[in-house]
């Protein structure tokens, strides 16, 4: 329990000024969290899930938290120029891990819908907050979950009302800023009524090169026939680790799309959890990945098909260069009496050297006999002959090389249901693969 | 153009290639006849510098250039073009980024700047008449899903886009209809110029009479055998590739 330690001490030495600076809706669960991290701990190597990432290695070193809140001496609005022209959005900052709200800009939002900061949410609407916070993403289960909500103190919320279409997307941006190691504990939670329909872009940048250790929870709600996209852009830094734990519950008739881009990080571990509770919700859980030196991601998904005639289409695609390393772990259960399910996966992997290692587990678990499901998983490299061929009409190896990976992703970013960052998205994987993208592309500090 | 001198070449350490003699000029068509396994295909692998084969011995001169120290990319900027016998799928890589890709490496070696989007549509357009090409084709991924026949008119089309100096057509006959053959043939004869030169790898004199040679080579065990006028690709249908077989054998 060495590394758990010091947030133990730190939660219940602090607890009073965590809570002062928290909404009541948030300090409920916190003493539960507690326990459960008291007990559960940090996953270990040991344990199946976590054999590529080590949790306690990661969390050992003593990172400094803004339990206080104090203010950070930035304007996210003044530095960071949207990265995706043409899409115009509702912008929203998270600094580090508190809701940046001085410079709020003209609300976009159809009436009775609230995009902003969890703590104010949380204090308007305190009924509803209860009803959703911490009922999907449950600390008696995960570690890590139960870490971030004992220690969690703001983070944005995305309300929709029961048959509202945000039609505008709303963009979450989540800045690191520090001239020190930070720690941020995150939390996002979006609640779509039913018949609601909205997008939400969410980015992760790094604005300094000190280390950053980010736990973010998102807890997604969808009522029955609420459309719903989330698009989770990481261009974060080489010096930044990052645990996601990323909650959908879909009731009937919902359709939502996850689709998590990975474009430059150090350390990530995305945990996906996908719950089919209503008839004929659609999920589609895509993601890709391009890794080069010391880059990870582990991805770990669990979709969980409980009631009938739903379909789950995954999609993960890893490009790995240099020394990095991939994991991608895909559960999927197909409950008893879930009958009529459809639930393809796939998973494809390029190794571009031979010291990048990918580590790739799918596995089903069916218990209905009505089903359609499905799985795939390669891992390789690029195509001689397709290579040869190019070369042999001019292009350069190196040229044509990237003409294939870029062709090899373009699958999971045409998942996109936004035209104009589906276009801003080719542009910049093929960026990336120039190495003409070392940090992110969005804010000026960056550079 | 080319001269090819006493050229070995081998692939996983077995010889296929045992001492090829073979002069081009510009303005010439030259057709390489031979059995199965002669080494035809070997040859212009070994030309375009396919990786899997390496050359032993002799050497290789393409207007005056030493052609077997440079890459495969530099061959084809040089103006040296492959009909692949097998042309290659690349899903997800579009006809159209590609062989804008490929005009503006050309272009970049020849000190140009890159074509325009407008002027190169253009010349999409204009050079997809030549092998009549669907446009629905050439704005798919890269022969995927492609049939026989489309696959090698693709082929021709892509020729007609970098206007090669040396055009080496591997069986682009095989896996073609007559009509097919016809239309890839007459495309080849449009693309023809005095100051250029094709060599036609085939089995059959079939092709030969829609692309004329001037002079026909018997490629077999490696090397040329026999070297003639185009009566010869007549003599060879009517009397088989025995005849060669035996008199060489024996």
């Amino acid at each position: 329990m060495k590394a758990e330690q010091q947030y133990i001490e730190l939660f219940t030495q602090h607890e009073a000024q965590l809570c002062r600076h928290a909404a009541a809706v948030m300090n409920l669960p916190r003493a539960e969290a507690l326990r459960d991290f008291e007990r559960l701990g940090f996953p270990s190597l040991k344990s199946e899930d976590y054999k590529y990432t080590d949790v306690s290695q990661v969390f050992a070193p003593d990172y400094g938290v803004n339990i206080n809140r104090l203010a950070v001496p930035v304007n996210p609005y003044d530095v960071f120029r949207c990265d995706v022209p043409n899409l115009s959005t509702s912008l929203y900052f998270v600094v580090n891990d508190s809701f940046y709200d001085k410079a709020l800009p003209k609300a976009h939002l159809p009436e009775g819908v609230y995009a902003g900061g969890m703590r104010t949410f949380m204090e308007q609407y305190p009924e509803i907050a209860a009803r959703y916070y911490g009922k999907s993403a449950v600390s008696s289960r995960d570690g890590l979950v139960a870490l971030n909500t004992m220690l969690a103190q703001d983070g944005f919320v995305l309300y929709v009302p029961e048959g509202v279409t945000v039609e505008r997307p709303i963009q979450l941006v989540n800045v690191f800023r520090s001239d020190v190691d930070l720690m941020a504990n995150r939390r996002i939670l979006v609640i779509m009524e039913p018949r609601s329909s909205a997008k939400l872009l969410v980015c992760d940048h790094s604005m300094d090169d000190v280390k950053f250790l980010a736990t973010e929870v998102v807890e997604i709600f969808a009522g029955e026939s609420a459309v719903f996209d989330y698009y989770d852009l990481e261009e974060s830094s080489v010096s930044t680790t990052r645990f996601a734990s990323i909650h959908v519950k879909q009731e009937a008739d919902s359709n939502v799309l996850v689709n998590g881009i990975t474009l430059n990080n150090g350390l990530t571990r995305n945990n996906y959890y996908i719950e089919l509770c209503g008839e004929r919700a659609e999920t589609a859980l895509c993601g890709m990945a391009i890794l080069d030196r010391e880059q990870q991601l582990d991805t770990y998904s669990h979709i969980t098909h409980a009631v009938p005639s739903c379909t789950s289409n995954e999609l993960f695609k890893y490009v790995l260069n240099d020394h990095a390393v991939g994991a991608f772990s895909g559960r999927i259960l197909v409950k008893e009496g879930a009958e009529k399910t459809s639930a393809y996966q796939t998973n494809r992997n390029l190794c571009a050297t031979r010291e990048a290692r990918m580590y790739s587990k799918p596995q089903l678990e069916i218990y209905a006999d009505d089903v359609k499901c499905s799985h795939g998983m390669t891992t390789g490299q690029l195509d001689e002959n397709a290579l040869f061929y190019m070369q042999s009409r001019g292009i350069p190896r190196e040229e044509a090389r990237m003409l294939l990976s870029v062709a090899f992703t373009s699958d999971v970013i045409d998942h996109i249901r936004l035209d104009a960052l589906k276009d801003r998205l080719h542009k910049l994987v093929e960026k990336r693969f120039r190495g003409e993208l070392a940090r992110c592309a969005g804010c000026r500090i960056c550079k | 153009m080319l001269e090819i001198k006493n050229l070995h070449a081998s692939i996983n350490g077995k010889e296929i290639l045992k001492g090829i003699d073979l002069s081009v000029k510009a303005g010439e068509i030259h057709a390489i006849m031979g059995p199965n396994g002669s080494g035809k295909s070997t040859l212009s692998s070994v030309l375009v510098g396919n990786p899997a084969f390496t050359v032993t011995e002799g050497s290789v001169t393409f207007n005056g250039k030493d052609l077997l120290a440079m890459e495969p990319e530099d061959r084809s900027r040089e103006g040296i073009f492959l009909s692949f016998q097998y042309p290659v799928e690349i899903p997800g890589v579009s006809m159209v980024n590609f062989m804008r890709a490929a005009v503006n490496e050309h272009r970049k070696y020849k000190g140009l700047e890159p074509v325009s989007a407008t002027d190169f549509l253009k010349l999409m357009r204009e050079k997809r008449a030549v092998v009549d090409l669907d446009n629905k084709l050439a704005s798919r991924s890269v022969n995927e899903g492609f049939s026989g026949g489309e696959k090698k008119r693709n082929e021709i089309f892509q020729m007609a886009m970098l206007e090669p100096k040396l055009a080496i057509l591997d069986e682009t006959d095989s896996g073609l209809d007559i009509d097919a053959l016809r239309v890839v043939a007459s495309g080849v004869n449009k693309l023809k110029t005095a100051d250029n030169a094709i060599i036609v790898i085939t089995h059959y004199q079939r092709l030969l009479d829609y692309i004329k040679p001037d002079i026909v080579h018997v490629l077999y065990k490696g090397r040329i055998v026999k070297t003639a006028g185009p009566e010869l690709a007549l003599e060879l249908e009517e009397k088989g590739y025995d005849w060669i077989k035996n008199t060489i054998d024996n």
